[in-house]
């Protein structure tokens, strides 16, 4: 497990040679929706919880980096570290396990989060959309829903065999995530039922805590968001090693 | 230590599949030992039992003096490994390659520049330090792909296939620098399907087929003791023959082998042979006479030709 740190240290290093090209998915679509939603839809909606239409959205963009970045790092990334450029048969020929190697790459997932998540806060902040300084705090954010989404995306890419079937993740669940998890309009808006379902949705609480800390309302109950997604994030641990050591390791 | 690995009885099925059936072996310090088969006579899955992508669910694997169910870091750490498939990191230079996988054994990034400029230099591959993997030929790559697993100074290298789609010129390289290698006392585990490359480098390999060991031996002790010194290769259709062809060459004192399409001769006094066959209705022209190899040890013991 401590050398998961080296299984890192070897992602970071590609990283720095192809950060440009991740650009691309991680960054510019939550932009995409910003100014889609914020600039056009926004000129009908007058104000949301107190906050101008593009204000409320803006912080659940940054969230919504972060899920994108650790579930398709750790969904086709490590797919194709795995089936196509055998990277995990490297690897493993080093001293490092697979408890390693598949730490290394949820952290890469995580370390993705953050990085591409404080783009799009830097973007924000220069429209002068971030209200407190709590957002100072948004790192950890980003690295929990980082943690959660990568340890997801792990499990289940450990599931399929074929690249195809990870559109049905991505469609399935990560999509109704980010549709139903709070960052175009309020959840209360949502049928009870369905307000509910959110609970189960980490990219909900995500939401929350980037909202509260870019708008400076530090509710009490944040730190039950928070104590959610460490949770979901303790809970899902054991299973990703164990899943992909079953497909790894013969 | 005399032997790097000991090999009892190693078993292992997937699903109903059994792809090793009690295979025991064991590779002594500093030799070079071969496992000549076919794809899928159980060479790879020993291998990755070795070098810890398999488990060891029957019989015990002990390396440098250790079992386990799977070969932990530890002793990965004193290995090297070079798969059946080039998996280079192909966002990467050639120098950073190596960089990158010094840091997976905890070399420092100054510990492992320093050790793959050598690396780079003893494969000659210096010029191409700052080149992207993807433009290499297919032999540079299997280069810097032996290159990379010997950043940790291996008592033990683990070959897998080493040249397998490799042109001769680029063949003999490499197996200039494994000699290389074993001349400074590296265990070379490799295995193959050429028949030269293990004549060529093997002190000892055994034979696999389905999953079993039919022979073990240095090359020339196996052709010895499963072959008569001579063979013709008879090279015509086996239906346009003469009936009583393999008969008379038996009577002769002669084997007769015949390999799919195929028909191979083999006789202590293979001139004596030679010289009959015209009268025997099969045109020397179209035969060929030569000394037994390993080969035709593969091809008597397998009942199939090479692929």
């Amino acid at each position: 497990m401590m050398k998961a740190m080296r299984v890192l240290v070897r992602h970071m290093r590609v990283f720095m040679k192809t950060w440009k090209h991740n650009l691309m998915y991680n960054v510019a679509e939550p932009l995409l929706y910003l100014s889609a939603m914020g600039f056009g839809l926004g000129l009908f909606v007058q104000e949301v919880n107190g906050v101008s239409y593009i204000e409320f959205i803006a912080p659940g963009m940054i969230a919504l980096s972060g899920m994108y970045s650790a579930t398709f790092e750790c969904t086709y990334g490590t797919f194709v570290r795995i089936y196509y450029e055998k990277t995990f048969h490297s690897m493993l020929a080093a001293p490092v396990t697979i408890t390693d190697v598949i730490w290394g790459e949820i952290l890469y997932g995580a370390v993705k989060s953050i990085l591409f998540g404080l783009v799009i806060l830097g973007v924000i902040a220069a429209l002068g959309l971030i209200k407190s300084p709590a957002v100072i705090l948004l790192p950890l954010v980003l690295g929990l829903t980082g943690l959660v989404f990568a340890e997801l995306a792990i499990c289940f890419t450990a599931l399929v065999k074929n690249i195809d079937y990870l559109n049905y993740y991505i469609t399935l669940i990560i999509t109704p995530f980010f549709l139903f998890g709070g960052l175009y309009f309020p959840v209360d808006a949502l049928p009870p039922l369905a307000q509910t379902l959110n609970w189960v949705n980490p990219l909900y609480h995500s939401v929350e805590l980037c909202r509260a800390l870019c708008l400076g309302n530090l509710a009490p109950g944040l730190g039950m968001h928070a104590g959610i997604l460490i949770g979901m994030a303790a809970l899902a641990s054991p299973f990703p090693v164990k899943l992909m050591e079953r497909k790894i390791i013969s | 230590m005399d032997n790097v690995i000991i090999a009892e009885s190693l078993g292992k099925c997937f699903g109903a599949f059994r792809a090793l059936n009690g295979v025991s072996f064991s590779v002594r310090a500093g030799e070079c030992f071969g496992f000549l088969g076919h794809n899928g006579a159980g060479k790879s899955t020993t291998m990755k039992m070795i070098y810890g992508l398999s488990t060891v669910d029957e019989g015990i694997l002990t390396l440098f003096g250790q079992s386990h169910r799977l070969t932990p870091p530890a002793i990965k750490a004193q290995m090297g490994v070079v798969p059946q498939e080039d998996n280079l990191d192909t966002e990467l230079t050639v120098l950073e390659n190596l960089e990158t996988y010094g840091g997976l054994f905890g070399l420092s990034r100054r510990e492992a520049r320093v050790r793959a400029q050598e690396l780079l230099d003893f494969m000659g591959l210096s010029n191409k330090a700052a080149d992207n993997v993807e433009s290499l030929s297919g032999g540079l790559k299997r280069r810097l792909v032996i290159a990379r697993s010997l950043m940790n100074h291996p008592q033990l290298v683990v070959l897998d296939e080493p040249t397998t789609g490799l042109d001769p010129q680029a063949r003999h390289l490499v197996w200039q620098k494994l000699r290389a290698l074993k001349a400074e006392g590296v265990t070379l585990l490799l295995t193959t399907h050429y028949m030269e490359e293990a004549s060529q480098l093997c002190d000892r390999l055994v034979l696999m087929h389905e999953g079993l060991i039919l022979a073990e031996g240095s090359p020339p002790e196996l052709v010895k003791k499963h072959m008569p010194p001579c063979a013709i290769e008879v090279r015509l259709p086996f239906d346009s023959l003469p009936q009583d062809f393999a008969d008379k060459v038996t009577a002769a004192g002669g084997e007769v082998l015949r390999v799919a399409d195929a028909l191979f001769l083999y006789a202590v006094d293979g001139k004596k042979l030679w010289d009959q066959l015209d009268a025997w209705g099969v045109p020397r022209h179209a035969c060929f006479l030569r000394a037994a190899t390993l080969e035709d040890v593969f091809l008597k013991l397998t009942g199939r030709g090479p692929e």
